[in-house]
């Protein structure tokens, strides 16, 4: 059982060092979006502050998004996928492996940039352990639900947006809570309860959310 | 009993025959409703004591949104039963029902607004349940924009299938987060276990609508189901048959 899900997690790890680009864009995306919204709302810093964690999170959730379009697309032309299917392990298991990796490197990529991008911002040094930890609980959830979208869409030519429209509703708890955590150290608050939340949303879109990725990946390759 | 029945829903031809039978009944009881429920609240029910005749579009408004959040939950039932039992006529109904309950749901967030206006004095405000509603349609959209992207048929029913299952799973959590996040509208106009708070002048034609705008819903899924499942079975003998009986004078050479 072990053994596959190791050399899984090994092969995803290798492909995404190999393309860098692919890490390192929804990484840029990131910073260019945070740095758009001072030239738009103008450099005020108190209102930069105000709007700081909104602003985060916004930009965040949409790295992520980015980030998940192309989850799939290598492994559906190459052929993988359909190897998947055939395989007797069970295809959630492999699905998570896959997911998982893709989190752990690009996602926290994304935490670890997120404290200097926040300091530009204006955010209290004292609110980058909540940051941290908001995105580090909240970020596998986009990532799972982002990776229903993005097997639903695989087989499609131009599924970029669509993937967008699917799953950007679904993100919305995680991006209220995610920005209330932060909102709430901001003002001096305790965010354990937003932050437990967001705990609870990650395990349970990490119990139901394969179900769905494999579902959504079978109907795409039998098609 | 009911399960003969369930099983019997699995061929389109019976489907086709029944529905032509329930269809007059269902339509007539529509129209009644709709007609009785309008005149009463827009004519006979006293007035809002506070709002005045502003609060009569409450007939219009809590029925589309009542029918917007049953629409989302039928799309759900039909996706588990299309998964579950594989069965065509639930395809058929969730893509039927799809741009219904998208359009209620662009009525209630309508009239909604209209209604804002007078009472609140703003078109629209962020608060939580016009912002699950505005929600609402976006899901709507997602499972309407998917089974229009993709072209083979039965995997885009299977596809709207799943998302329409995730979404109602999710439906529950955005609802309580989005109410967290910020509450000003009124609470809930209707519940099961509580008695209203209107006058029964002022909630029976309410009822009435509710009703009526169930029926409505039935009959207008039905009627663009019935246009599916003959477009989709249009090479079968039955189906030829059937255009032969309602058009025998256009005859298809």
């Amino acid at each position: 059982m072990t053994g596959f899900v190791r050399s899984l997690v090994l092969r995803e790890a290798r492909l995404l060092f190999r393309r860098p680009a692919e890490l390192v864009n929804p990484l840029i995306f990131f910073a260019l979006v945070v740095a758009l919204f001072p030239l738009a709302v103008g450099p005020q810093a108190e209102l930069l502050r105000e709007l700081s964690p909104g602003l985060i999170w916004v930009a965040a959730l949409l790295a992520v998004l980015l980030s998940l379009d192309g989850l799939f697309r290598s492994d559906y032309e190459d052929g993988s996928l359909e190897q998947w299917m055939l395989s007797p392990r069970p295809l959630a298991v492999l699905v998570l492996a896959k997911v998982l990796t893709h989190w752990v490197i690009s996602g926290l990529a994304l935490v670890l940039l997120s404290p200097v991008l926040a300091l530009m911002l204006g955010l209290p040094s004292q609110c980058l352990g909540t940051l941290i930890l908001s995105l580090l609980l909240g970020t596998p959830t986009l990532s799972l639900l982002g990776a229903i979208g993005a097997a639903l869409t695989v087989g499609l030519r131009r599924g970029g947006l669509l993937l967008a429209l699917l799953i950007l509703p679904l993100y919305i708890p995680v991006l209220i809570l995610g920005s209330g955590a932060l909102q709430a150290s901001l003002q001096g608050m305790s965010s354990s309860g937003q932050l437990l939340w967001l705990g609870s949303l990650a395990v349970l879109t990490l119990t139901l959310s394969p179900f769905a990725i494999s579902a959504g990946l079978r109907i795409s390759v039998g098609e | 009993m009911t399960w003969t029945l369930f099983h019997k829903l699995g061929s389109p031809k019976w489907f086709y025959e029944i529905s032509s039978r329930w269809l007059p009944g269902l339509a007539c009881a529509a129209v009644l409703l709709l007609v009785t429920g309008t005149v009463w609240g827009l004519v006979f029910a006293p007035e809002d004591y506070q709002q005045g005749n502003s609060f009569r579009i409450i007939y219009i408004h809590v029925p589309a949104a009542f029918l917007a959040q049953s629409g989302y939950i039928f799309l759900a039932v039909a996706g588990l039963i299309s998964l579950v039992w594989k069965m065509k006529l639930a395809d058929v109904a969730l893509q039927a029902a799809a741009p219904v309950g998208a359009w209620m749901t662009v009525l209630a967030l309508v009239t909604g607004s209209i209604w804002g206006k007078p009472t609140w004095g703003t078109w629209w405000v962020w608060d939580a349940r016009l912002t699950s509603m505005l929600i609402l349609l976006f899901l709507y959209f997602g499972v309407i924009a998917l089974g229009q992207a993709i072209t083979n048929r039965d995997s885009a029913a299977k596809a709207c299938s799943v998302l329409a299952l995730v979404g109602v799973v999710n439906i529950p959590i955005i609802k309580y987060s989005v109410e967290w996040w910020n509450t000003l509208h009124q609470p809930a106009t209707f519940t099961l276990t509580r008695k209203p708070a209107m006058p029964a002048e002022m909630w029976l034609p309410l009822l009435i609508m509710v009703v009526g705008f169930y029926c409505f819903f039935a009959v207008v899924v039905l009627m663009r189901m019935r246009l599916a499942v003959l477009q989709r079975e249009s090479r079968t003998a039955w189906v030829k048959a059937e255009i032969e009986r309602t058009m025998p004078k256009r005859t298809l050479r």
